[in-house]
């Protein structure tokens, strides 16, 4: 069975797949899902309670909160999305270069992965945020710099190990060019080890990077992203305990969906881990 | 001469997510006292899992059914508990790698000491004493000092020599061995099948897996062949190697033959070279 | 034996000369000069030069690169990491020996909880895998990773704190304001201690070891507690004491909920105050610190295991 059968075959990785779409697709089309302006205070109708207007009730500004959680998905979402792509980019940069190419390359990039995993991650987002200053492109920077290591060390290893398979000496035999060789053999190859290690990876920068908004330290007040909308809501804690809800279940459903999606590819791509 | 062990129709399958396979499928056979039976077969033809299944050391996933007997006692009714305190008891058994079947963290002493505590009632004095006497009648050297060592400071040999002994301490009608030689260099496993010739004398049964025709030759007295789960030939050592039926059989005993063949040919070539 | 720690130790000095090299290079990337952030931060009204050059001068920053460095490790060594760039009269150590008793504190509490909850949940789970309790647990260790920490603070604050009354939402002083802060650290921790010792021991159940014990004939509990647990407690126990730093470290958002007066606070404050030297010197403490426990459990795991264990 090929890959495509085999996931569609799969029912949590369809399910997933398709929510995840539905999200993203929901953030895309905020402007004509939104049943309000996400912007619009209306303070007189501040903390209001569920209704036809305001499904979700309002904030303490008098803002939809609904609104506010659709709008939310195009940071969190987006932002997240963004970051592993930045992730595995520079990761694959390096961790192929350190591969295929050996020698000094290789010790000089592997020694700089050795000690950015011997720092803990945590700190050093909060590090490179303290040092660039607080800014959304910031948290970006600073989440790739930390994940970044991760990605070079398997992926080097993954073309360490398809290096001297068969198939790609035989194409160095035959005469291929390397950069041929690189991208119609070996990049395949490891796609697969990829895909899994990133969807696991998505729920933790969308965690991460709420954090850094739920501190101020990422997207700022009033944009409404998940973790700054909580940062709202914690000021109102006593008088408005609902409105921290919303947000905070719709990161975790979220998350869990990726996680779940990381899994459910993790079976579809290597069906010996099934039996087990 | 009433059998100790007996297994009639014995089935064991398994439950994955891909439903229920049958991995035994309806085996007979009994071994006398003093008498040692060969189960011969390759690995995944079902041997060690039938006599684990009537052992009780399958997990959940495994159904097991048809008739076993204990000198007469029925065991697969028997509740877990039950089936514990016979095997290392009444049953002995041996397996196939020792460099991995003691528990790494605890010294050789330690662990015969608690199997014999798990089945009498001795003193610590007592316990000491016995295993002493036991690592003795194995012939190990130094048997103070091996009760103090780690199992990765031993050989695979000295291991099971100690696994057999333990077996044994329990004076069990019957032995059953998985593979016992399969993990150990060829003088070694000479001298663990004198091993089981010399407790065969002793009057225990003796059950005797192997994938390997010579080692099971040497020891058994009769011998049955497992194939795909069912027993496809049985016999004397003889009746197998001339005048099996089964194919499957014939192309093991061809093998062994044609090994011994190959082999005299190379003794007498070299006799040739030296006259 | 003796070699190997002697070894292990010597391999530690240049990973620490790395990560206080690395801390040191932190504050000399700031795109704008240190002396006039600092004289902004300190609310000067007008930077003029000689003000940036006199606050050069206090600061060092007018040596070369590799001197200023040296000296800078130098005080480390004495225990001087500068002054606080928001209130010169202050020094650096002073404002981490305050605010680290509070993060300690919190630390240890959560990573009590942690041990206390993740071994026996982890066993049950282990020992009754695919049962209800295992099923259960399951889920709620998904749904755990899929918890922002701060959000789980903040439930707890409006149902312990607001809702049920029974326990301070922030602040410190006594032991039940350390309870919903600290359950909230451990939170995390936990499900990755349970899942990593739930899977340990399915994996130790595999082993040939367990099927000779029962071969022997030992009693269930004690194949399951001796043997099982023991070998199983064995890479966990390395795994826990290696993350302490991480947990000190991950105290830093729960604080941030919680008000708790401890490093993570002063280091947000610091980020949003410009206060450089104080940043750089609690990532050194936790750079340092992981390099420390690493060390320490790695060298715990040489001696506790025979297999590792010289002849002497």
């Amino acid at each position: 069975m090929n890959l495509g059968k085999r996931f569609l075959h799969n029912r949590t990785a369809v399910a997933t797949a398709l929510f995840v779409l539905l999200i993203a697709l929901a953030g895309v089309c905020a402007p004509v899902l939104a049943p309000n302006d996400p912007y619009a205070t209306d303070i007189l109708n501040k903390f209001a309670d569920y209704s036809l207007q305001y499904p979700l009730g309002t904030d303490q500004l008098g803002r939809c909160v609904l609104s506010r959680l659709i709008y939310g998905i195009r940071p969190t979402l987006g932002l997240a999305m963004v970051t592993m792509f930045g992730t595995i980019g520079l990761g694959a940069l390096l961790g192929i270069t350190a591969g295929y190419f050996r020698g000094i390359t290789e010790e000089v990039i592997m020694r700089l992965v050795d000690v950015m995993l011997s720092f803990p991650s945590q700190i050093m987002v909060f590090a490179v945020v303290a040092l660039l200053g607080v800014s959304v492109q910031n948290v970006i920077i600073a989440n790739v710099f930390i994940k970044w290591a991760w990605y070079a060390r398997m992926i080097r290893t993954g073309v360490m190990q398809y290096r001297d398979c068969n198939f790609v000496r035989f194409s160095r035999c035959v005469g291929m060019p390397e950069r041929f060789i690189l991208f119609r053999h070996l990049l395949p190859s490891i796609t697969s080890d990829l895909a899994v290690l990133a969807s696991l990876d998505v729920g933790w920068a969308i965690i991460n990077i709420s954090t850094l908004s739920f501190l101020g330290l990422g997207v700022q007040a009033p944009t409404p992203e998940w973790g700054a909308m909580l940062n709202e809501a914690k000021e109102v804690l006593t008088s408005n305990p609902v409105q921290m809800i919303a947000p905070g279940a719709a990161i975790v459903t979220l998350v869990c969906c990726f996680n779940l999606m990381g899994d459910a590819l993790r079976d579809v791509l290597d069906p010996k881990e099934v039996e087990g | 001469m009433t059998p100790v062990f007996e297994a009639k129709e014995l089935k064991v399958s398994v439950t994955g997510r891909r439903g229920e396979r049958e991995l035994v499928k309806g085996v007979s056979f009994s071994v006398e006292p003093g008498r040692c039976l060969g189960i011969l077969g390759e690995s995944g033809s079902g041997k060690s899992m039938s006599m684990k299944g009537a052992m009780g050391l399958l997990d959940r996933s495994f159904r097991v059914s048809g008739r076993v007997s204990l000198q007469g006692e029925e065991l697969l009714t028997k509740s877990p508990e039950e089936l514990r305190r016979m095997r290392g008891g009444k049953v002995g058994m041996v397996l196939q790698n020792p460099m991995t079947c003691f528990d790494p963290l605890y010294r050789i002493g330690n662990q015969i000491g608690e199997t014999f505590a798990a089945h009498q009632g001795w003193s610590r004095a007592e316990i000491r004493s016995r295993s002493l006497e036991m690592l003795e009648r194995m012939k190990i050297r130094n048997p103070e000092e091996v009760l103090e060592k780690y199992p990765h400071q031993l050989s695979g040999g000295m291991l099971q020599r100690i696994m057999i002994g333990i077996a044994m301490a329990m004076k069990p009608a019957l032995l059953i061995a998985d593979e016992p030689t399969t993990a150990l260099d060829a003088i070694t496993q000479l001298e663990i099948l004198n091993e089981f010739i010399r407790i065969k004398e002793e009057n225990t049964a003796v059950i005797f897996i192997s994938h390997d025709l010579n080692a099971v030759s040497l020891a058994a007295d009769e011998i049955v062949v497992f194939h795909q789960g069912m027993i496809v030939d049985r016999g004397d050592f003889r009746h197998i190697l001339h005048r099996a039926k089964d194919p499957y059989t014939r192309l093991l005993a061809e093998k062994r033959t044609a090994v011994m063949r190959s082999y005299r040919r190379a003794l007498e070539g070299k006799e040739t070279i030296y006259a | 034996m003796k070699r190997y720690v002697v070894r292990r130790l010597l391999m530690a000095i240049p990973l620490l000369a790395a990560v206080s090299f690395i801390c040191f290079m932190f504050i000399n990337l700031i795109p704008s000069n240190p002396a006039e952030v600092a004289l902004r931060v300190q609310q000067m009204p007008v930077i003029t030069e000689e003000a940036v050059a006199r606050m050069e001068e206090m600061l060092g920053l007018n040596k070369p690169f590799l001197v200023r460095y040296f000296d800078w490790l130098a005080g480390c060594l004495k225990g001087d990491f500068g002054i606080s760039y928001v209130n010169p009269a202050r020094t650096v150590a002073g404002e981490l020996a305050r605010c680290l008793p509070a993060t300690l504190q919190l630390a240890a509490a959560s990573f009590a909880i942690v041990a206390v909850l993740s071994v026996p949940i982890g066993f049950l789970c282990a020992v009754y895998k695919d049962g209800w309790f295992d099923r259960i647990m399951r889920g709620v260790i998904f749904i755990s990773t899929a918890m922002p920490a701060y959000w789980v603070g903040l439930l707890l604050m409006w149902g312990m704190g607001v809702k049920l009354r029974i326990l301070p939402t922030n602040g410190s002083g006594t032991w039940r304001h350390l309870i919903l802060p600290a359950f909230t650290v451990s939170l995390s921790y936990i499900s990755t201690y349970i899942r990593l010792i739930r899977n340990n021991m399915l994996e130790n159940m595999k082993q040939d070891y367990v099927l000779y014990a029962n071969v022997r004939g030992l009693p269930q509990r004690a194949i399951l507690v001796r043997h099982i647990l023991k070998n199983s407690m064995h890479t966990c126990i390395v795994a826990m004491g290696m993350s302490i730093p991480q947990l000190i470290a991950g105290t830093i958002v729960v604080e941030n909920v919680f008000s708790w007066p401890g490093l993570g606070t002063l280091c947000i404050s610091s980020i949003f105050n410009r206060d450089y030297p104080v940043i750089q010197t609690y990532v050194l403490l936790i750079g340092v610190l992981f390099v420390v426990f690493n060390l320490l459990f790695d060298i715990l795991q040489t001696v506790s295991d025979p297999r590792l264990r010289r002849e002497e």
